[in-house]
């Protein structure tokens, strides 16, 4: 029996109702522009959440638009590729964007100019593959959630739960980002092809597709790809209200099924596979025509950018080149930010590439941040509370980590907290709320670390003891053993005689021969 | 291009503490101008002396403490404090009275405990209740509302009342102030009267007090504007309203001759200022929405039981500072289940 998501909506606790700014960058005509070639890229090894892969190219190299860069044999890795064709000019340690602002190993790579692309593998006929092929190649063409997560899409459709819906997550709920509502107007028809290409080879039954309310044109786009593919039995769109965090993979599972996702396990469990729209398109160009993830829609837009639209860009091209698609900076640009203004990265430079996971550039002027007002103790309010929509409690989850009280943490499970920033949004004393939080994970992480080095400490130096003792027993054993054969010779003095001889023998004769 | 940075997220927040506290100066007016109206100048009086007080003393703390005194003097929440205070205290009180009130709320009890955020107890009801201790017969003298008294001081007379401790003749202590209806109430059910022998008092209106319930009914809607504007949440009025209802509805309905309705509960005292204003002070309430029901009904019991088997006519301030006891307590037994775990 199917359970029949998306007939009846549910609500998900807290939220926020923001004011939208998508169509800042939607004034545009489709399709989209794509970006020109740019003279270098800047490719950074690892731009996914999961374990790094090995490297299989070498400086000097002459590589086509869709070699592979790194091999992605492990369960979590994601391979990265060349953007365009050209030549690798060093492998190195690169700014690039990320939380810690450290450097990361990058491959740089100087453009030829003719975007030659490799010999591609293109299967048509998708039907005939297995769910093991088909995994091996999103694996080998580098697709992650290009939501902003970046979590391998592979590692996701290995499970081997019975999944009974696909979601496919078109409900971008961040103020600003318009990339995936672009393009669900401008290829419904890559969406839609994904979507029966994962129902088919993993046998799920039905997909949903979820859209905001205001999103009435991708509604009209969708639904006629739908018709057009014939596939009116298998997806449906579903318009979920528009209130901020709904685009999280969690919440929107809420709001279409009622259910939580167990805490620390992923949509599986439930039977349901999520999959962000941009990523399903991605899978159906890597299936289809073999084409590896080189590039995505991105959303430039903001009152610090002059002509804010959406474009398809590659990876590893300076920000600034985007930026300058768009005719650069006004004069009051205060901050530039790698996604949304709730969750997004703000960059210290626009020298830093594009990765798989920025949906948006997003330049904020000076009258959109936030001024640096000074923090008021915390009141109580629980304002907070009312919207949080992990249903944490953050006022006491903040007094608890500025007092350094991390074993409280535990019964508040700081750990559910999806960093949404609701709380901070609303709290009237102005506390970083969410850099609290992201300090107490790592303070955990930390902690949870060292109890496991003390264990293993711990253990080594009891192994040791044990080992220390059974070599003293053996040896007072093996000393007994030699004493009672000592006892037990007739001869005892003799035979220490003759010892003490025959050692006074041996050190004279050496002196005597040498003088 | 280079960039200054900062942690997600980056919208400006959207209110600040000081917008919250003037919000909740904003709610009192409605009452605060309906109790002026029914017993007189000496309600806004009052209202001054405690913020001026108040002021002094917080400025005063910040400074002893090494803190820079600007922003937490424009926070508004001394001010709040003192609104609150100079409410719960007869109008024609003595200035010391205020003053005494005021060390105890802001210097003790607010800035000993650590300041706006870190104090225990509900400042304004911790000067009420020493004030109300020490000095029972200054807090007895409420006048009665002005269309029921015999002489109505004036602003002049008033303001030597409470700066001189005297009033000028032909005025006297006995002739002006008169018991509260609370008072009434509790000495006739102590004198085995009947509610309605014990109602024949021209002090009683239709439900409440005369002049008590048309305070009661502007503070009311200046808590419905507060919770409208989400400053507050309607947990912890709605739970004392309630269980008040809920207590008292079956005694009335079983022996209405000797039991006041419930709505006489409501609308007398400081039930429905307390509900809406004083048990919603955060800091010293619960953290979650089920806590912040168990403050409520708590601070209702305690309220009623003062009530009936007390010494003093209202308890709403001893709730409130006893139920703040509780709250850590209550706190860590409502910690709400996250998303994601087992229900």
């Amino acid at each position: 029996m199917l359970a029949p998501i998306g007939t009846y909506l549910h609500s998900f606790p807290g939220g926020l109702k923001l004011k939208h700014y998508k169509a800042m960058s939607c004034q545009q005509s489709l399709p989209v522009p794509r970006l020109p070639l740019s003279a270098e890229y800047v490719i950074p090894v690892s731009q996914h959440s999961g374990s790094e892969d090995k490297l299989i190219v070498t400086v000097g190299q002459k590589v086509l638009k869709g070699t592979a860069f790194s091999s992605s044999e492990q369960a979590t890795g994601a391979a990265i590729h060349a953007p365009t064709s050209g030549l690798i000019t060093a492998i190195e340690a690169r700014p690039v964007p990320h939380q810690s602002g450290l450097k990361a190993l990058c491959v740089i790579m100087e453009a030829d100019g003719e975007d030659r692309w490799a010999e591609m593998n293109p299967c048509p006929d998708y039907q005939e593959l297995t769910a093991t092929e088909l995994i091996t190649q999103v694996r080998a063409a580098g697709i992650v959630g290009l939501g902003g997560a970046v979590f391998p899409t592979a590692t996701k459709l290995a499970g081997t739960e019975k999944i009974h819906t696909l979601i496919l997550n078109g409900a971008e709920c961040e103020p600003y980002i318009a990339c995936d509502e672009i393009l669900m107007q401008q290829a419904p028809e890559k969406i839609i092809q994904g979507a029966q290409i994962l129902c088919e080879i993993l046998a799920i039954p039905q997909a949903i597709i979820a859209i905001e309310d205001p999103m009435e044109n991708c509604q009209k786009s969708l639904d006629k790809a739908i018709l057009q593919a014939g596939a009116e039995a298998l997806i449906k769109v579903v318009k979920v209200p528009m209130l901020y965090p709904e685009g999280g993979e969690r919440q929107l599972v809420q709001v279409l099924t009622g259910e939580e996702v167990p805490a620390g396990g992923l949509p599986l469990s439930l039977g349901l596979l999520v999959q962000n729209v941009a990523t399903v398109a991605a899978i159906s160009d890597a299936i289809i025509h073999g084409k590896p993830l080189l590039e995505r829609i991105v959303t430039v837009t903001g009152n610090g950018i002059v002509a804010p639209q959406n474009m398809v860009a590659s990876f590893g091209t300076p920000i600034s080149e985007l930026v300058d698609f768009c005719g650069g900076y006004t004069p009051s640009i205060a901050r530039l930010i790698m996604g949304g203004p709730l969750m997004g990265l703000a960059l210290n430079s626009d020298s830093l590439p594009l990765i798989k996971a920025s949906n948006c550039i997003l330049g904020l002027s000076s009258a959109d941040v936030s001024s640096t007002q000074p923090e008021f103790p915390c009141i109580n309010c629980g304002f907070c509370v009312s919207v949080c929509p992990a249903g944490l409690l953050p006022q006491t989850l903040q007094t608890m980590i500025r007092s350094e009280n991390f074993s409280a943490l535990e019964p508040l499970h700081l750990e559910a907290c999806i960093e949404c920033g609701c709380c901070d949004y609303v709290c009237p004393s102005h506390i970083p709320l969410v850099n609290y939080f992201r300090y107490g994970k790592d303070q955990l992480q930390q902690l949870a670390i060292d109890k496991q080095k003390s264990t293993l400490a711990r253990e080594r130096y009891e192994l040791r003891e044990q080992r220390l003792e059974k070599q003293q027993t053996e040896r007072r054993a093996r000393h007994q053993k030699r004493k009672q054969a000592l006892a037990g010779s007739a001869d005892k003095q003799t035979s220490i005689a003759a010892a003490v001889a025959r050692a006074k023998a041996k050190k004279q004769q050496p002196e005597g021969s040498d003088s | 291009m280079e960039f200054s940075t900062s942690g997600a997220p980056h919208l400006p927040a959207q209110t600040r503490v000081n917008k919250i506290m003037l919000q909740v100066l904003l709610a009192l007016i409605p009452g605060t101008l309906a109790m002026t109206w029914f017993f007189g100048i000496g309600v806004l009086l009052q209202i001054i002396l405690a913020i001026v007080f108040a002021l002094a003393l917080e400025w005063a703390m910040l400074k002893l403490r090494g803190r820079p005194p600007g922003l937490a003097l424009r926070d508004y929440s001394a001010v709040t404090t003192a609104v609150l205070f100079a409410l719960c205290i007869p109008p024609l009180a003595p200035w010391w009275i205020s003053l005494i009130g005021m060390i105890f709320a802001i210097a003790i009890a607010k800035h000993l405990y650590g300041g706006l955020g870190n104090n225990v107890f509900n400042p304004a009801m911790v000067g009420y209740v020493v004030v109300l201790i020490a000095f029972p017969l200054e807090l007895t003298r409420w006048l009665p509302p002005t269309e029921l008294a015999t002489s109505i001081p004036s602003i002049l007379q008033s303001l030597q009342a409470v700066f001189f401790g005297n009033l000028p003749a032909p005025l006297n202590w006995d002739a002006v102030s008169q018991a509260t209806p609370l008072d009434v109430l509790k000495d006739g059910v102590e004198q085995n009267l009947l509610i309605s022998e014990i109602r024949q008092s021209p002090i009683f209106g239709d439900y409440g007090g005369h002049g008590w319930e048309w305070v009661a009914n502007f503070f009311a809607l200046g808590g419905l504007w507060l919770l409208w504007r989400r400053v507050i949440s309607w947990h912890v009025p709605v739970a004392i309203l309630a269980t008040v209802i809920f207590l008292t509805l079956p005694a009335w309905l079983y022996d209405p001759s000797v039991n006041p309705v419930p709505l006489q509960h409501i609308f007398s005292g400081a039930l429905v200022l307390g509900a809406f204003f004083i048990a919603t002070d955060p800091v010293t309430g619960c953290a979650s929405r089920r806590g912040k029901l168990i403050f409520g009904l708590g601070v209702a019991l305690i309220t009623l039981s003062i009530r009936l088997w007390g010494g003093y006519p209202d308890g709403l301030a001893f709730a409130v500072l006893i139920m703040n006891m509780f709250a850590p307590l209550i706190d860590r037994y409502t910690i709400p289940r996250a998303y994601g775990q087992p229900k």
